[in-house]
């Protein structure tokens, strides 16, 4: 695979494709950081779909080649900061959520997008305990899914999506923590309230919905005011985190006048 | 049976405990320079580290029960057991402050009194300092048996914030630190279920020893 250069990327250097593929949290196949790895191998991506549907105009099924078709694939260097307070660069390749969503045409009505991962215990062993309530699910404001930052990747350096990293679909939204970033997503839904999100559901005082990245907002059993690089080496400290991870030129104007620190 | 494998036991010099202790070590010094760690080395050597001290903590609780249990004694090896869980300990709070917090102390200090994992282990740690330095003959004649045993029962504290400390810092629940926390608790409850033999005739020899 190849995308376009994109003028949103960062100029840090990558993480290693090995770092990117072998340091996961997705949980559908297991807590431990190496269980994707091991286990995302038995995840059939295809066949795939996505259900597009609620308030758009040409609800049904799409393939990932009509959602992210090869002409209109970008490359986007981003920074990934997770809420475990660690942080990785990652060259993706995908589309911006806006050309997709433009494509099955929203309706006036919606004010949010719903995203759901796929959910198939019988490949997916992580399903098989009630460690999350499955399947995983996340959402975004529309004008955050409109934002030309947010991309649906299908494609990671020139290869597609591996499995650990949610093939064959997932969302990227760098400025908030890696959570949002839902992989292997079977389902869009265009809604006109907040939807339910995994984590937050679980435990609303510590994930909230929006989930920017913001050093003075600590979860409540860890600091977020500093994170650690994967690939920095024993010795490589930590660096500093930055609000809306770095991206608040782009994005900070999105939550004019709302207390970040209530709506976290 | 319980005769013939205490007779053993007695044959065991404590310097093996020592030597087989060190294995787990060893080990992680080898992984860590052969690049044997994972991704995240810093976190692996934590874990490692972590891990190694909580099982070498449980070992050490468990040294009395089984006495009690079974007659079998390693009340010879408890003291070894128990600074080899210090040691780990020490080494893992080491990695921390060095390796994963980059000596960051301001901020270590703003989380060790803010976050519960940490609160939980720090607190286990100093309740644990206390034990190592005094697990010497010399401390044992200054302090008399009765105080000595009396602090050293610091470690019924400890152990349960370990498995506290492990469980807090994770995001879901997973089985096995709740495994290790009911491990605890069940030798912590055995001292309880089977008092200590009044009479010390019955295990002669080792009396002195018992606590």
């Amino acid at each position: 695979l190849t995308g376009a250069p994109s003028s949103l990327s960062t100029d840090q250097p990558p993480n290693s494709f090995e770092e990117i593929t072998n340091y996961n949290n997705f949980y559908e196949f297991g807590t431990a950081k190496e269980d994707p790895a091991r286990h995302a191998a038995n995840m059939t991506t295809d066949p795939w779909s996505v259900e597009i549907g609620g308030l758009v105009e040409r609800p049904g099924s799409y393939g990932v080649e009509d959602i992210a078709p090869e002409n209109a694939l970008e490359e986007r260097i981003y920074r990934l900061r997770c809420v475990e307070a660690w942080s990785m660069v990652i060259p993706w390749i995908g589309v911006p959520l806006a050309s997709v969503l433009q494509k099955a045409g929203v309706q006036p009505g919606a004010k949010y997008v719903a995203f759901e991962t796929l959910y198939r215990p019988d490949e997916m062993r992580g399903q098989r305990y009630p460690i999350l309530d499955w399947p995983y699910r996340e959402g975004l404001r529309l004008d955050e899914a409109m934002h030309p930052l947010t991309i649906l990747a299908t494609g990671l350096y020139s290869d597609p999506l591996p499995n650990q990293n949610g093939a064959p679909i997932r969302l990227v939204v760098p400025w908030k923590y890696g959570f949002k970033s839902i992989k292997s997503v079977v389902k869009i839904t265009l809604t006109d309230n907040q939807p339910v999100c995994t984590w937050q559901k679980m435990q609303p005082s510590e994930y909230g919905f929006f989930a920017n990245v913001n050093p003075e907002v600590d979860h409540p059993r860890w600091s977020q005011a500093t994170e650690r690089r994967i690939g920095a080496g024993l010795f490589g400290g930590r660096q500093e985190t930055v609000r809306f991870n770095g991206y608040g030129d782009q994005v900070a104007s999105l939550y004019a006048g709302m207390d970040l620190a209530k709506n976290y | 049976m319980v005769r013939w494998l205490n007779d053993r036991l007695r044959r065991l010099p404590v310097w093996a405990v020592w030597l087989g202790g060190l294995i787990p070590l060893a080990l992680l010094v080898w992984d860590t320079f052969t690049g044997g760690l994972g991704i995240d080395p810093v976190r692996d050597i934590e874990f490692r580290l972590g891990r190694t001290a909580l099982y070498f903590l449980i070992a050490s609780l468990g040294v009395t029960p089984l006495l009690r249990l079974s007659r079998i004694s390693l009340m010879r090896f408890r003291r070894a057991l128990g600074l080899l869980c210090f040691t780990y300990a020490v080494l893992h709070v080491l990695a921390w402050l060095s390796m994963d917090m980059g000596f960051l102390w301001a901020q270590m200090a703003k989380d060790i009194v803010k976050r519960p994992y940490l609160l939980f282990g720090m607190t286990a740690f100093l309740l644990l300092l206390p034990l190592a330095l005094s697990s010497n003959n010399l401390s044992l004649r200054r302090m008399g048996a009765q105080a000595w045993r009396r602090l050293h029962r610091l470690v019924y504290l400890a152990a349960p914030l370990v498995a506290l400390h492990w469980i807090w810092s994770l995001k879901t629940f997973p089985v096995e630190p709740l495994l290790w926390l009911a491990v605890i608790l069940a030798l912590l409850a055995l001292r309880l279920a089977v008092p200590r033999p009044l009479r010390r005739g019955g295990l002669r020899g080792s009396g002195k020893e018992m606590a």
